[in-house]
């Protein structure tokens, strides 16, 4: 018998929940305007997490505790990892930003809510009971629509801030509800249990369907995968763009770890129910998303739409997971998915952290037209563009393209031909709108006055590397992907 | 194993590749666009270097056996089951060469037309260059698909940084059209991945036993990125565009190796892995061709733009090489092959002249110019030799590819030996009516009296095209020799029903 309170296990929780009230006390008292030692103590207390996670990846550490409601295995530490690093590198590229626009002088909330934001994550990635789950999740929204409305005085900000809170909510309330009918059939709300339960299939089945509609649902929108995407564009756009990369980077790890726990791991045995769903939303979204971002002018805009139709492809890659006994088409189906979201996540960080570093004072890097040129300007940073943009189009040998394909190797296999087809047409049209950023930054003449791109050394060396990583990993892409599929593989117990 | 035993020579072909890349690299990080003079040397010795290093392949080639040559072959991506692996055959070996040494001749090209951005032009082409002979060296499916698209990205750059007024549609429309046809490959490609057990291993396919259903699907899937490449009627629109406002050396490339790559692709992949299904669409092939070699060369007649005329003609002449491997007998095949590697020399040299005559008027209308001969008769000499070749005229490279694939055709069948030929006709219709109408008569335009003769550079450049067209026309052996024994080969495996 496990011990069922090991607090070890749940170390890098600990640490960063005790690092992230230090922070705020710290700040409260001794804040300059420019929240310098704010900023630092929040880097090094992800670097110590970073090592913690490392350590414990290495040493194999995994188990679960607190009575099955926390788990810690190869993929949470890998998948806290790359949060880690990817908040690191948010806070980093938007760190001048935020000082130009007065997101700091008043306290040093934008890092702490990060913080916050990042430990309710964490909670997502660990969770292996529905109540976990729906914690983490709430502690990660309530910081993140509290970051939104971060600039107080800025009305588009506070308008995306209400839309997000209140269509947040109300997706949480939808997804609480579904988790109702799943304890009220099965009786429990462990997620390994609730798997036995199925198995055993003494449940009533109409009920449990209607749950997982409604989790589904509820999951989808945290997602971001249309129908239930309206928020996205709109929270994209309007939210400070430091704040933007927030909540597009590292949550969608953590979404997509809710996913794989709460679909694969606890309702494998309804698969027929939530695949077929997950098929019409996947779909949807390639359409809906790639369709939609043509139009746009607004870059921020257009990323929005791009990520929907990005979601629908690792929706694709989940779903093509089941097929009934096949546990190496599982393993391939999840690890590609989960290499997707990695990659993403990865060019996320690249494309905003332009935007970013782009802006100055006054100045709102938001329209595509605002590249123009940029080449001449400054063609380091326009190499980044290029690298991100032919990366997110999924062109080799870039690394969005190795996600693409082992997305659609597992599709076929799975036996979705015509789907894989469908998902080759939207990634061209898809194609065009990137190309379009790249024709503005090169093909284009500067415009007006040109202003002089004053950037801090670091933030712009950490964005080179960035997108040199982008590059690096299309061309050597197999570690990464044998890392996604081995924790996949001991985690999901294939 | 024969591959361990090949992995232990020189790795000749990893350094055909990879020399071009990196000299690309250097000449970005190093080149500097204030100091144009050093990035052109630069460029200049690397592409020499990426075309040394392939000599020794040729030297080194046995030409007794149809198996692959230089091959090199390491794990790359476990996960998903790729290899690096390299390797040559007589069909691929000549298009490695011809790869590495047009990129000298658009390096020169470009010497002084190119003042804006020089080191990022010189390092699109050293890059292309590496990435396309990466295609014709690739025997790792996976690994063709990479270089095939990743070719896409410096000549999308190339013709929307470089190119004329309305160069961004041109680039739109090559990259889009271009990669709706390698999407559908992609798919056919991961379809064959998991048919075969798991393996992207190129001649694993060509065994591969299919029935005769997957087989036209996935002769469609590799038809629709072939032929957009190729490009055959009708989906060619984007030629066109692409080479009119491409800059010289763009549309050099384009014509002479790119178009190439989609030909040796229906090699290399279609008729070997779909040979049924390949017999069975050969009417439809032959059909589509003779279109391009018919309608085409008559819409190139009427073209009042240079660039266009000469882009439609050479969809005509690839017209040639696609009715070449569908006739499946030995001349039509070699002839296709010949035909491919001379259509490189005479296009590029034909768009190397155009671009002569763009760089003193900047224009490339035909109507404007007239009487050339007048000023210029040192180029009006190598002007009128490549257009003679064009049309296919005896002792230039032109004539023995067009001939031995007419040859080809009237074994498979008399009545398409005849429309093939009238080709001749219509090539000649069209280049020399455009040849007229340039080079002589009277000066027309007050302009075309100021322009000096060819620079020695310019000199240099067209006298080596003219050498080895002529080399080609007259003393074609060499070259079939080598791709003689590869050629029978693949026939014979064609011949083979997989049903």
């Amino acid at each position: 018998m496990p011990n069922p309170f090991d607090f070890a296990l749940a170390l890098p929780e600990i640490l960063l929940l005790v690092f992230a009230v230090g922070v705020l006390l710290i700040d409260a008292f001794s804040g300059t305007a420019n929240r310098r030692t704010t900023f630092g103590l929040t880097l090094l207390s992800l670097a110590v997490l970073t090592a913690v996670s490392l350590w414990q990846w290495s040493e194999g550490v995994q188990g679960s505790t607190f009575h099955g409601l926390y788990v810690a295995d190869s993929l949470s530490h890998f998948l806290k990892i790359t949060s880690y690093i990817a908040v690191a590198v948010t806070l980093l590229y938007g760190r001048a930003y935020a000082e130009q626009r007065d997101m700091l002088g008043n306290g040093g909330e934008f890092y702490t809510l990060a913080l916050f934001a990042l430990l309710g994550q964490m909670v997502m990635i660990s969770a292996n009971n529905l109540l976990s789950v729906y914690l983490g999740l709430e502690l990660m929204s309530l910081a993140l629509y509290a970051l939104v409305a971060v600039r107080r005085d800025h009305l588009p900000a506070v308008e995306s801030a209400m839309k997000y809170f209140v269509l947040g909510s109300l997706a949480s309330g939808v997804m609480l509800y579904g988790v109702s009918m799943l304890y009220g059939a099965s009786g429990t709300l462990d997620l390994s249990l609730m798997a036995q339960a199925i198995e055993a299939g003494q449940i009533n089945g109409l009920a449990m369907a209607f749950g997982v509609v409604f989790v589904v649902a509820g999951l989808a929108f945290k997602l971001g995968a249309v129908p239930f995407h309206m928020w996205v564009p709109d929270v994209y756009q309007g939210a400070p763009t430091a704040v933007t990369l927030v909540v597009a980077a590292a949550p969608k790890l953590a979404a997509f770890a809710m996913i794989l726990r709460v679909l694969i791991d606890g309702l494998n045995g309804l698969a027929l129910e939530w695949q077929p769903m997950l098929l019409i939303m996947a779909v949807l979204s390639l359409v809906i998303g790639n369709l939609t971002a043509i139009m746009q002018t607004n870059f921020k805009r257009m990323l929005a739409y791009s990520t929907i139709s990005h979601t629908g492809f690792v929706l694709l890659g989940l779903l093509a997971g089941v097929v009934e006994g096949q546990a190496a088409v599982n393993e391939q189906a999840y690890g590609a998915a989960m290499f997707y979201m990695v990659i993403y996540v990865l060019t996320t960080l690249a494309t905003f952290g332009l935007i970013l570093l782009l802006s100055a004072k006054g100045f709102e890097c938001d329209k595509i037209s605002d590249l123009k040129g940029l080449n001449q300007r400054n063609p380091v940073l326009a190499g980044v563009v290029l690298l991100s943009m032919f990366s997110l189009a999924g062109i080799p040998p870039l690394a969005g393209f190795y996600a693409k394909l082992a997305v659609l190797q597992a599709l076929i296999e799975a036996g979705y031909l015509w789907i894989a087809v469908v998902a080759v047409m939207m990634s061209l049209i898809g194609a065009f709108y990137y190309l379009r950023v790249v024709k503005v930054v090169y093909f284009d003449e500067p415009e007006g006055e040109v202003r002089p791109l004053a950037m801090g050394i670091l933030p712009s060396g950490v964005l080179s590397l960035n997108g040199l990583l982008l590059l690096v990993l299309g061309i050597l892409p197999g570690g990464l992907m044998a890392l996604c599929i081995q924790a996949i593989q001991q985690s999901l117990g294939f | 194993m024969a591959s361990d035993m090949a992995s232990s020579t020189f790795p000749w072909l990893t350094l055909s590749i990879f020399v071009p890349i990196v000299a690309g690299l250097l000449v970005l990080v190093l080149g500097r666009d204030d100091k144009p003079g050093f990035t052109r040397v630069l460029a200049l010795v690397g592409s020499i270097a990426g075309f040394l290093v392939t000599l020794p392949l040729y030297m080194g080639f046995n030409t007794q056996t149809a198996a692959m040559q230089f091959e090199e072959k390491a794990s790359w991506i476990e996960s998903l089951s790729v290899n690096y692996h390299l390797g040559i055959d007589g069909i691929s070996l000549w298009f490695v060469l011809l790869t590495a040494f047009i990129t000298i001749i658009v390096v020169l090209a470009g010497w002084q037309v190119i003042t804006k951005r020089v080191a990022q032009y010189m390092a699109a082409f050293l890059i292309l260059s590496g990435l396309m002979v990466g295609v014709f060296a690739a025997l790792d499916g996976l690994l063709f698909y990479i270089f095939f698209e990743a070719t896409l990205i410096p000549m999308y750059l190339i013709i929307g940084v470089w190119g004329g007024p309305n160069r961004v549609y041109a680039a739109f429309k090559f990259f889009l059209y271009t990669l709706l046809g390698s999407l559908l490959t992609l798919i056919a490609f991961i379809y064959l991945w998991n048919a075969s057990g798991g393996s992207f291993d190129i001649q694993t396919w060509h065994k591969l036993p299919l029935a005769f259903e997957p087989q036209v699907l996935i002769f469609l899937a590799l038809f629709a990125a072939f032929a957009v490449k190729v490009p055959m009627w009708p989906v060619h629109t984007w030629l066109p565009d692409a080479h009119v406002e491409a800059p010289t050396g763009g549309s050099v490339v384009l014509a002479a190796i790119m178009l190439k790559l989609g030909a040796y692709g229906f090699l290399r992949f279609s008729l070997p892995i779909a040979p049924d299904a390949s017999h069975s669409l050969a009417g439809l092939m032959i059909a589509l061709s003779l279109i391009a070699v018919i309608y085409i060369g008559l819409v190139a007649i009427i073209q009042e733009d240079m660039k266009k005329l000469v882009a439609y003609s050479s969809v005509a002449h690839m017209g040639f090489v696609t009715l070449g491997f569908f006739l499946f007998n030995t001349a039509g095949l070699e002839g296709a092959i010949v035909q491919m590697v001379s259509h490189g020399f005479v296009s590029g040299a034909m768009f190397l002249c155009i671009g002569v005559l763009y760089d003193r008027m900047h224009t490339r209308r035909i109507a404007d110019y007239g009487g050339v001969v007048n000023v210029m008769p040192r180029f009006v000499t190598f002007f009128v030799l490549f257009s003679l070749a064009n049309s296919g005229l005896p002792a230039t490279s032109g004539f023995v590819g067009e001939f031995t694939v007419i040859m080809g055709a009237v074994e498979y069948n008399f009545w398409i030996g005849l429309l093939t030929a009238t080709a001749l006709i219509l090539g000649a219709a069209y280049s020399l009516w455009m040849l007229k109408r340039v080079a002589f008569g009277d000066i027309q335009n007050e302009e075309v009296r100021s322009m000096p003769d060819l620079s020695s550079r310019e000199f240099f450049i067209l006298s080596v095209m003219a050498l080895l067209v002529l080399y080609m026309g007259l003393h074609p052996k060499p070259f079939t020799d080598v791709m003689h024994v590869s050629v029978e080969a693949l026939l014979q495996h064609v011949s083979i029903s997989k049903l």
